[in-house]
């Protein structure tokens, strides 16, 4: 089976985001980039499918060359090669732009199952993967908790989350499914693990190996178009609940949330 | 030129969801200023009777589309009636639920209309006619005003519990209309084979109006009892913080925070959560913040508006028994 998995690097979750003066862009001075966590799930997922119906596992990512460590650690728990697209042009590509970058790669190759995170922990736009099915004109299932692939990996089964319950979908491959955390423990890369990646092939493209106009991405594709960042609000000081004892400090507790925030 | 405000309402087994009528309420508002029509589309098998209800929140128009093949969700079958109806009207903006289906079904629709999505927002308004919508990145550690570029139409989705609800007007009632579209089975690609629900029902943590959340203080899955006490008494949900989750005390879908479930209920109670950055990001829209823990220099007091130094063995319990004497 040919497995393919749509990666992006992002900054690690304990990131202190700090907004650049421009008011457009964060700070990224300092930041720990990391492959983003619902992508880690997708690779293992990738990997467990190939484990058991057999294949390769292509890794794809869009973005500057540091995004090659983000590929080279899924090369190290066990992808077989990875794509990246690095093209100074890309700068300020939305979600859409990026997607179409992922399916002009995907197109040149042969595919059965297309997996992505359900988002990134970054922008969280979360419809880089629909887009992608829709441009390919395939069916996504997306946050998806539990994936069977038939033997003959021909169909696949997927829990999809929604809110209380899960949905159990079927659909033919091709198909893309986007992962929730939660579909599996995704495993640590292990030291030859490390050494092998080192070696798997790893292809650069530009978009004029790709054949994209670079009027089509960047800003100046964008149909969404980031006027301005804002810090969140800050709350305003909150109050430490008195009481001589435990007993004394939940009563006055209940009394406030009741009549002062009339919240219960 | 595109004119008018759609929301895509939402169903499950026929019976609509809060969060259809959080877009109708604001879509209201934004039509108003627009001058405008507000539009609701509902789709689903033997609807047609719920039209009613969401011209009482301020709809103009409804556009039903009833098929048996539309009683469930699935991306196919929605997208392309969504999209057939669109096409033939050309609304200037569409909105819906940043809810599971209305992620799903806007990324596909966005990328068949060749249009851009704004994703969980939190805030719209119209500037030049056009829709501006702001919106939390990482999380909510910061957040983005964002415009759109050559969409037609402009697609967004508003996160649940955020936007207010409009009064309901017994008076007022919307055009009832069929919505005309074709539904090919070749197109349904995915089947919907079973619906498995949640034992007991419990809201979903993204669409709950309180949440007791517990996190490494609880120090055991077993003791989560506690809190799942409280949360019956005040009818919330039990939440949890990703090292809970990690460590297999809770399942995944109870994490609450940057790789979890980001939530904005009434109430927030933070019990033994010592308030890491990736978790303040999740709940930090929250109305009101409780926060129990035993160490007053925890940073989840820096964003709580009652803080309770004390140990949440000791004070959850004489709170849900405090608060039994009132409820």
């Amino acid at each position: 089976m040919n497995i393919l998995v749509c990666l992006k690097q992002v900054p690690d979750t304990e990131t202190q985001i700090r907004i650049a003066p421009d008011s457009r862009a964060i700070v990224t001075d300092n930041i720990k980039w990391v492959m983003n966590p619902y992508d880690e799930c997708a690779v293992e997922e990738a990997l467990r499918i190939k484990e058991k119906v057999g294949g390769e596992v292509t890794i794809i990512g869009v973005g500057p060359q540091r995004v090659t460590e983000a590929i080279r650690t899924a090369l190290a728990m066990g992808a077989d090669k990875g794509i990246l697209v690095d093209d100074p042009a890309l700068t300020g590509t939305d979600s859409l732009g990026i997607a179409k970058v992922l399916a002009t790669v995907i197109k040149e190759l042969e595919y059965d199952i297309i997996l992505c995170g359900k988002q990134g922990v970054d922008d969280d736009y979360g419809v880089v993967g629909s887009n992608v099915a829709e441009l390919l004109d395939i069916p996504q299932v997306s946050v998806v908790v539990k994936l069977e692939v038939s033997d003959d990996g021909s169909k696949i089964k997927a829990h999809k989350e929604v809110e209380g319950g899960t949905y159990v979908i079927e659909a033919a491959l091709p198909a893309l499914i986007t992962a929730q955390k939660g579909l599996n423990e995704p495993r640590y890369a292990s030291l030859p693990g490390i050494m092998k990646a080192k070696k798997k092939p790893l292809d650069i493209k530009t978009l004029a190996d790709l054949g994209i106009d670079a009027g089509e991405v960047g800003e100046s594709g964008a149909k969404i178009q980031v006027v301005e960042l804002t810090p969140p609000e800050k709350r305003a000081a909150g109050k430490i609940v008195e009481g001589e004892t435990p007993e004394e400090k939940a009563a006055n507790l209940a009394t406030l949330l009741r009549e002062e925030a009339k919240i219960v | 030129m595109a004119q008018g405000i759609w929301i895509v309402a939402e169903q499950r087994e026929g019976e609509l969801r809060k969060i259809s009528f959080e877009l109708v309420s604001e879509a209201r508002r934004l039509a108003d200023t627009l001058g405008q029509l507000v539009t609701a589309l509902l789709l689903g098998s033997n609807i047609k009777e719920k039209a009613a209800e969401l011209g009482k929140y301020g709809a103009d128009k409804v556009i039903v589309a009833d098929d048996e093949r539309l009683a469930t969700y699935t991306t196919d079958a929605y997208a392309s009636v969504v999209a057939q109806l669109a096409q033939a009207d050309e609304p200037a903006i569409i909105l819906l639920g940043a809810s599971v289906q209305g992620k799903d079904l806007s990324g596909r629709l966005s990328a068949r209309l060749g249009v851009g999505v704004a994703q969980d927002c939190v805030a719209f308004w119209i500037e030049n006619g056009n829709l501006v919508a702001k919106r939390p990145i990482y999380a909510g550690k910061a957040y983005a005003t964002v415009t759109y570029k050559n969409s037609v139409p402009q697609i967004a989705t508003a996160r649940p519990n955020v936007f207010e609800l409009n009064e309901p007007d017994e008076s007022r009632s919307a055009e009832v209309v069929d919505g005309q579209f074709s539904l090919d089975d070749s197109e349904l690609k995915t089947k919907v084979a079973e619906i498995l629900q949640e034992a007991g029902g419990k809201v979903d943590l993204t669409e709950a109006e309180k949440i007791v959340s517990g996190g490494r203080g609880m120090k055991g899955p077993e003791h989560f009892t506690i809190l799942e006490a409280l949360a019956e008494l005040i009818d919330a949900t039990v939440g949890a913080s990703r090292s809970v989750v990690d460590a297999g005390w809770r399942p995944h879908g109870d994490q609450v925070g940057q790789t979890g479930k980001v939530v904005s209920p009434n109430l927030y109670i933070a019990c033994g959560i010592s308030g890491a950055i990736q978790h303040l990001a999740g709940m930090s829209t929250s109305k009101v913040i409780v926060a129990i823990n035993k160490d007053p220099d925890a940073p989840i007091f820096q964003k709580a508006d009652y803080g309770v130094v004390g140990d949440l063995f000791e004070v959850v319990p004489a709170l849900t028994e405090a608060l039994k004497k009132v409820l």
